[in-house]
């Protein structure tokens, strides 16, 4: 019975606790809660995800209406990927949370941190699972007002300013969003996604169609923060709670370019999208532009958290190059890379969270000399740079691998010596935190604060513990993304 | 056991000794234990390998599948038999030595340099005993990043300097050049398996199988070949046992292991000579192995001459397998080995002299022989080899190069042999004479701890052993042509 209605209470469990939350109130009860509904929700798509691999696609009926009429929950190969992706991450943040909203918000407003994560969730998974493309850009909308949320809790009083520009950006690009799929509607006459996809060849490439192209490319690009429409990201990722930015970085993102993925390759589909139209030219020339400035521009900052948030714009740029590439090894590295880079950020921002707490910032005078009394927590981050690198042995690794493949197979000897090349730059940008940690005397008067409390430590270090499993056992990255992959080129949904 | 077992307990046995050492760092003496036993039972694994494969067996171990079709395994070959001995057997010696110079020098952070240089043994036999390129490759990085914190060791503004050329030279070469052309040799041979052979003839040529040879050669930073040497000098600021058994004998044989292995096992020395794609190899080792003498002749500092003469020493391994002739791929072979022994002696002496009598530059060692001469003895054995004179080990490695390339008519290979023996000469001989036949000047003093001088004696000793005995290495590296 349970098994029957997964699609739907995926979705629907975190949807309800985000209620049930601000019902309860008490801080200890929220947070129950929350870890309960999101570790339910990584349980259901990790049953979603076996399910799919003994049967393809699942295809659920919300509310016993039959598609095309009613909303379909659809999960397939790259959905159930997805899926997993972020309900690992909630699941993992849930318990984190407990000691670190403790220590930077106040206590009346932690129930409400709660219910927002639980609806931030709800949100992204919903956008992940469903095959209505209106359906899409009401999730997106609850997980955007989620995240203004979540990045206004931060105790920086910028995180307001960062949650307004945000809020107006994401608002745009959410509205574009809409009037791409309006335009859809209007020349299909459906908003189920498989089934707009059966009609669109019939519609052809008319204007309409390449407007609405056009719409839900800049907008979606906008969510996923496609170097130049980037802007909002730092900002945001800097001054939200340390919980707040580890859910953010490692999923937000991620399901936006999911979204896109799937209009190119399911809905308007890879004829249209990279053969007739530029596109592939355009996201390749845009993602080197992010990969270069924005990891560049991280290598100047003087804030930890800070670094970390340029150097997600240009790892967004390696997947969004992968997409580029549109080739079966391209698109591998792409949503491998969108797993791998999923679990290696969110565990730096998780340790990032355990220093701030503990030496109360993360600018890089108060990491000199953290190795001595932090020695855990900088070992995990040396861990993770280590992924962020590529360096092999970690999940890194395992995209870079895809990603010169990929752009070799395509005959861009000259890019894939870029993808090495701009590596190097993240070597510099781990190694300032490296040497800063290890190789520098701490400040004058500043206290042994010692490792982070428990459960953030033990929780962070799953993350890197991840990223070294998976990048020796791909069994699980690399199959699912070959498997989307394929699927993706295949042309059906 | 049986090979599969052997081969874990290469990889498990450092990797568990480091756990272990972390462990007992509380007290030192348990932490030197435990170091001296990994070390020796690390030996007696390498050496229970040893029979099956000069019975011509070839013992395996595959772990996972980490791509699709290319799995994280390991496979004892000749070569990779004779590196893994070399490595783990000094490995005893170096950590007695390293005991008496860590101490006798009042250095901190003891525990962390005993911790990392178990795991780079660990990463060594990684390297050792790799059955393909991408095993290879992600212990060569493994190498690369567990021995940057003994680089850097001292943590002053210069180590940091010396760490960040050392890190930046070899990740970066490694990461630029290296892995595009492992990747790109998996694009066009869909294997990456060592196979005798080779596994790309006939799949690539002209310029591609060039351009292809050229990333593997500067993509193997370890193996110093100029213009991507730098980060060998720079990594002398690490203490002396780091740069005598990672900067003599692990890291810079680790380097000129994986080219031989990469010119034997990935092009095949036949195809590779049935081509024009390696022509311009030997001219730049030979290059390489010139410049570096006279970069050598000209430094003052002990340490930065022994660096020079190991970036010299390293590019005749790659010359003699660069002449793709049998007999020079014997000499290449034995070289790594030979040169293993000698320079850790010369480093153990460095090391001792700067311990006794804190002396770093060779213009103040007059006389330092009569008042060390047990260290300098076995510094003159070491010079002899690095020479090329009986009765040392490096004098039987350098009669088969020269063998080979008078063989194969390679006359700018037998020029550049002869030039740097005279160079070698040169640059190791006034040390000699200085130290036995000049007036020692200042403070009295006399050998360094018992520890140390034992060590040195060993490898000395084992330098003159290899001239008289050269049968198991011989036997490996015959075996590495046959097989």
């Amino acid at each position: 019975m349970i098994a029957e209605h997964l699609p739907a209470l995926q979705v629907v469990v975190p949807l309800v606790a985000a209620p049930l939350i601000v019902l309860l109130r008490h801080p200890g009860l929220a947070w129950a809660l929350a870890v309960a509904a999101s570790v339910f929700a990584f349980g259901a798509s990790l049953g979603l995800a076996a399910e799919v691999a003994r049967s393809g696609v699942i295809s659920y009926a919300m509310g016993s209406w039959p598609p095309p009429w009613g909303i379909e929950y659809r999960v397939d190969a790259l959905s159930s990927f997805v899926l997993v992706l972020v309900s690992a991450i909630g699941a993992l943040v849930a318990p984190y949370a407990w000691r670190s909203v403790a220590a930077e918000l106040p206590r009346e407003q932690h129930y409400l941190y709660y219910a927002v994560h639980c609806l931030c969730l709800a949100g992204l998974l919903g956008m992940t699972i469903t095959g209505d493309a209106f359906n899409v850009f009401v999730f997106m909308e609850i997980a955007s007002l989620a995240m203004y949320v979540l990045i206004a809790l931060g105790r920086d009083r910028r995180a307001l300013l960062a949650s307004y520009q945000y809020l107006i950006l994401g608002t745009i690009g959410a509205t574009f969003y809409v009037i791409g799929v309006g335009l859809l509607y209007l020349v299909t006459g459906t908003l189920n996604i498989a089934d707009m996809a059966e009609r669109l060849p019939q519609v052809g490439a008319t204007r309409p169609v390449l407007a609405a192209l056009a719409f839900i490319t800049v907008g979606l690009s906008l969510k996923l923060a496609l170097f130049p429409l980037h802007l909002w990201l730092p900002n945001a990722y800097t001054y939200a709670p340390s919980a707040a930015t580890a859910l953010l970085a490692a999923t937000a993102t991620k399901v936006s370019i999911y979204v896109l993925l799937r209009y190119y390759f399911s809905v308007f589909g890879a004829g249209l999208v990279v053969e007739a139209l530029p596109v592939p030219e355009i996201l390749i020339g845009l993602s080197i532009a992010a990969i270069v400035t924005a990891s560049l521009v991280a290598l100047w900052q003087a804030d930890f958290k800070r670094l970390l948030a340029y150097s997600s714009v240009a790892q967004i740029g390696y997947i969004t190059l992968g997409i580029g590439l549109a080739t079966r090894d391209g698109l591998t590295a792409a949503v491998v890379h969108l797993f791998n880079h999923g679990i290696t950020k969110g565990a730096l921002f998780l340790l990032v969270g355990g220093i701030a707490l503990r030496a109360g910032g993360v600018d890089f005078k108060r990491l000199q000399g953290l190795g001595r009394t932090m020695p855990l927590t900088c070992l995990g981050v040396t861990l993770a740079g280590l992924s962020l690198i590529g360096v092999p042995g970690t999940a890194g690794f395992i995209s870079k691998w895809y990603l010169v493949l990929g752009a070799l197979e395509a005959g861009y000897w000259w890019l894939a010596g870029l993808v090495v090349l701009t590596s190097l730059i993240a070597v510099a940008y781990v190694w300032r935190f490296v040497e800063a940690a290890y190789l520098s005397e701490p400040p004058a008067g500043a206290a042994g604060a010692g490792e982070a409390p428990l459960p953030m430590l033990a929780v962070s270090w799953v993350l890197v513990a991840a990223c070294v499993w998976f990048g020796f056992d791909t069994s699980f990255t690399v199959e699912g993304a070959r498997r989307a992959a394929l699927l993706m080129l295949g042309g059906a949904p | 056991m049986t090979g599969a077992q052997l081969i874990a307990a290469c990889l498990l046995v450092p990797a568990a000794g480091a756990a272990l050492i972390a462990l007992a760092g509380r007290w030192p003496n348990l932490r030197e234990t435990v170091t001296l036993g990994t070390a020796g039972l690390l030996f007696a694994s390498v050496l229970g390998l040893l029979p099956t494969v000069l019975a011509g067996g070839i013992p395996q171990l595959f772990v996972l599948e980490m791509l699709p079709g290319i799995a994280l395994g390991f496979r004892v070959e000749p070569l990779g038999m004779l590196f893994a001995l070399v490595a783990s057997g000094l490995w005893i010696v170096n950590s007695v030595y390293s005991i008496g110079y860590m101490r006798g020098n009042d250095e901190a952070h003891q525990t962390r340099f005993y911790v990392c240089f178990a795991l780079a043994l660990a990463a060594t036999m990684g390297i050792a005993l790799s059955a393909n390129l991408l095993t290879l490759f992600v212990f060569y990085e493994m190498l690369t990043l567990v021995t940057w914190p003994l680089v850097t060791h001292h943590g002053d503004d210069e180590a940091k300097k010396g760490g960040r050329v050392y890190l930046g030279l070899l990740l970066g070469t490694s990461i630029v050049f290296l892995l595009p052309a492992v990747i790109a040799t998996w694009a066009i041979a869909g294997t990456l398996e060592f196979t005798p052979g080779g596994i790309l003839g006939g799949k690539v040529s002209g310029a591609a199988l060039g351009g292809l040879l050229a990333l593997y050669m500067f993509g193997i930073g370890k193996a110093a070949l100029m213009p991507v040497h730098r980060w060998l000098p720079a990594a002398m600021v690490a203490p002396t046992p780091v740069s005598a058994l990672l900067h003599a004998v692990a890291v810079v044989k680790a380097g000129v292991f994986a080219v031989v292995k990469v010119v034997v096992y990935v092009f095949g020395t036949d195809a590779l000579a049935a081509t024009t794609a390696s022509d311009w190899l030997p001219t730049v080792a030979g290059f390489t192995v010139i410049a570096a003498s006279v970069v050598a002749l000209r430094a003052d500092n002990l340490k930065r001459r022994l660096a020079y003469s190991t970036v010299s020493q390293l590019s005749y391994v790659v010359l003699a397998t660069a002449i793709l002739a049998p007999l020079s791929v014997i000499g290449a072979t034995l070289h790594i080995a030979a040169h293993a022994v000698g320079k850790i002696t010369l480093f153990f002496a460095a090391g001792a002299i700067y311990t006794a009598a804190h002396k770093t530059e060779v213009s103040q060692l007059d006389g330092i022989g009569r008042r060390m001469p047990w260290t300098m003895g076995a510094f003159a054995v070491g010079v002899l080899s690095m020479i090329g004179l009986p009765p040392a080990a490096g004098f039987v490695s350098k009669w088969y190069m020269l063998a080979g390339a008078l063989q194969a008519e390679h006359w700018v290979a037998v020029g550049v042999i002869a030039a740097s023996t005279l160079l070698n000469a040169a640059y190791f001989a006034p040390i000699v004479y200085r130290a036995f036949f000049r007036a020692p000047q200042g403070v009295a003093h006399g050998e360094a701890p018992l520890p140390m001088v034992l060590a040195l004696l060993a490898t000395a000793a084992a330098t003159v052993a290899l001239f008289f005995f050269p049968q198991v290495p011989l036997a490996l590296a015959r075996a590495l042509q046959g097989g």
